[in-house]
């Protein structure tokens, strides 16, 4: 193919921020970060050369398995059900019309807009031991108050409940877009032959959003691995460690314990499994596209 | 018939009723930093405040950096924004309209980065900003943010949309490639310009773990990062924690309800979906 030289100089010149900010802002960091996962240094300033020391040290360190884990524990407590959440909300709202639809998607949707610290101190306020609104309805279902993030059994399942109601209105969004490429003809089609609402849903609804579905679980299943903020804020990782998880091990590593090295081992391994996890979104979006 | 009509409005009660707990919380927090803090402590549940104050914002306002902490938020969150925008639109429109060597390499690194989980450098990020000088700078915020594939790979697919016979009647016409992107391609796109604009600016304002980590200073600090150190300052005093959650959210709220419709045509789009 003959290229136009006025044409290629104008691309390079237009591709270029991108082409350098990605070098040194991704390329050389991930590098970077490979090398630095084979050496003791400290977080900053030079090491030694230590091979796969580093490796072998995380594949026995029983914290990092504690962290792994509890990260797994986590997108087991988020991911499904937040995706099932949303399609029911999504359900709901899809049958309003004008005002009151926006209204309401609005009241499940403004909670994903905040920051992280804001809904921190929203439900640290709400789940407060003495003050706090929520522990009425604790106090309802399980008998008595709870210091819900001081407890190693309620802390996990709390931050994700949390997780959960923050980031929820984003998978609302997605599955309305679904439903709506759905056919009104289909259901008008299927009530005339007499079928019934949970018939409809398993044999139209279901299927037929099943490639929203796909997407949406995959999305949260790589957000969900990377959990850091919420946990932070609200536990640090206890109680007893119990919500000790894998980016808070990088951050403890390198931030607070000087660990360079180590810390980079931790993130290697991290990234190894969410590129993993990202491959197999993609096979799951091309199926779902030489489908449609 | 009826028995449907029925059955519907009841389904219309229990999602409206749904949707008013879930934005509970939100209504809670504000109305909480309306009232003075030992009515926030009183037992039972007060849905209204006796006596309306704004206390909790006064004492946020007077005794913390957060008019610092707004600027060095907006300033940070401002300038990804811009910077995002100028480099991935230059880029898009390039791999769409453009033939180079090097064209489908470029373009399918870009797809291969399109989830890169770029918080797993936080270290190796954190080792380069401190080589550069850039810890506690405005320039050590921005710059591990700038790298949004997925913006690239929008542009892209609304440059597409152009025929390529557009390109070549502007250039017979004396048109040059600089012109031809900055006047004719980038305004033709307006519309996907402010949606990536309004989430790109949500998702800076928002982000916390790089601002968190990158500044110690309290001074440098953006104002999501900032809240949270009025907390360790004065213990349980939920109206001043939550006058400045309220104040840090206000820019997003209010970015969210203006232009709503942008908004969610943005997430469709970054997900994935041509809403």
């Amino acid at each position: 193919m003959k290229f136009g030289r006025r044409e290629i100089i104008a691309a390079y010149v237009l591709v270029a921020p991108f082409v350098i900010s990605y070098l040194v802002l991704f390329i050389y960091p991930t590098i970077k970060m490979v090398e630095l996962s084979f050496t003791n240094a400290p977080l900053i300033g030079a090491g030694d050369w230590v091979g796969l020391a580093n490796y072998v040290k995380l594949s026995k360190d029983n914290l990092f398995i504690q962290a792994a884990l509890h990260t797994g524990y986590f997108v087991l407590l988020t991911v499904i059900p937040t995706t099932l959440i949303g399609l029911a909300i999504a359900m709901m709202v899809s049958r309003l019309n004008g005002w009151l639809q926006s209204l309401v998607l609005a009241a499940f949707f403004l909670p994903y807009i905040l920051p992280v610290t804001v809904v921190y101190l929203i439900w640290t306020w709400m789940l407060d031991l003495q003050f706090g609104i929520a522990q009425y309805a604790i106090e309802l279902f399980h008998g008595s108050r709870v210091a819900v993030f001081r407890d190693r059994y309620w802390a996990m399942p709390t931050v994700a409940f949390v997780t959960i109601w923050w980031t929820n209105g984003f998978n609302v969004l997605l599955f309305i877009a679904g439903l709506r490429n759905i056919s009104q003809d289909i259901y008008d089609a299927a009530a005339l032959d007499g079928a019934s609402r949970w018939q409809m849903f398993r044999n139209i609804t279901w299927p037929l959003v099943w490639p929203v579905t796909a997407l949406v679980l995959t999305i949260q299943l790589i957000l969900q691995l990377k959990i850091f903020d919420q946990i932070y804020l609200f536990t640090q990782g206890g109680p007893f460690n119990s919500t000790y998880v894998m980016v808070q091990f990088i951050y403890k590593n390198a931030f607070q314990l000087n660990r360079g090295g180590y810390a980079a081992t931790v993130a290697v391994a991290l990234f190894a499994v969410i590129v993993v996890v990202s491959v197999l979104q993609y096979q799951v979006l091309r199926v779902r596209g030489g489908k449609s | 018939m009826k028995r449907l009509n029925i059955s519907a409005a009841i389904l219309t009660i229990v999602t409206v009723a749904c949707a008013l707990l879930w934005a509970f919380p939100l209504y809670w927090a504000v109305i909480t930093t309306l009232k003075n803090e030992y009515e926030v402590v009183e037992p039972g549940v007060g849905l209204w405040p006796k006596v309306w104050t704004l206390g909790g914002y006064l004492y946020v306002i007077t005794n913390t950096q957060i008019g610092r902490w707004y600027l060095n938020s907006f300033v940070t969150s401002g300038a990804v924004t811009i910077l995002v925008l100028m480099i991935s639109s230059a880029c898009g429109y390039a791999l769409s309209q453009l033939r180079f060597p090097g064209r489908t390499v470029l373009w399918l690194i870009i797809l291969a980065s399109f989830m890169v989980p770029i918080q797993t450098l936080i270290v190796t990020h954190f080792i380069l900003m401190n080589d550069f000088g850039f810890i506690n700078r405005w320039a050590g915020v921005v710059l591990p943010q700038l790298i949004v594939p997925v913006a690239i790979i929008i542009y892209k697919q609304f440059f597409d949309q152009i025929p390529r016979e557009y390109r070549e009647a502007a250039l017979i016409d004396g048109a040059s490639e600089y012109q031809l992107f900055f006047r004719v391609f980038l305004p033709m796109n307006w519309g996907i310009t402010t949606a990536l604009a309004i989430i790109t600016f949500i998702g800076a304002w928002n982000n916390f773990l790089w601002p968190f980590l990158v500044v110690t200073e309290q001074n440098m600090m953006n104002v999501t990062v900032g809240i949270t150190q009025v907390k360790d300052a004065f213990g349980v005093q939920y109206a001043r924690n939550l006058s400045g959650a309220v104040l840090a959210a206000l820019p997003v709220a209010l970015a969210y309800l203006l232009f709503q419709r942008r908004v969610t045509e943005a997430i469709m789009l970054s997900a994935g979906i041509k809403g």
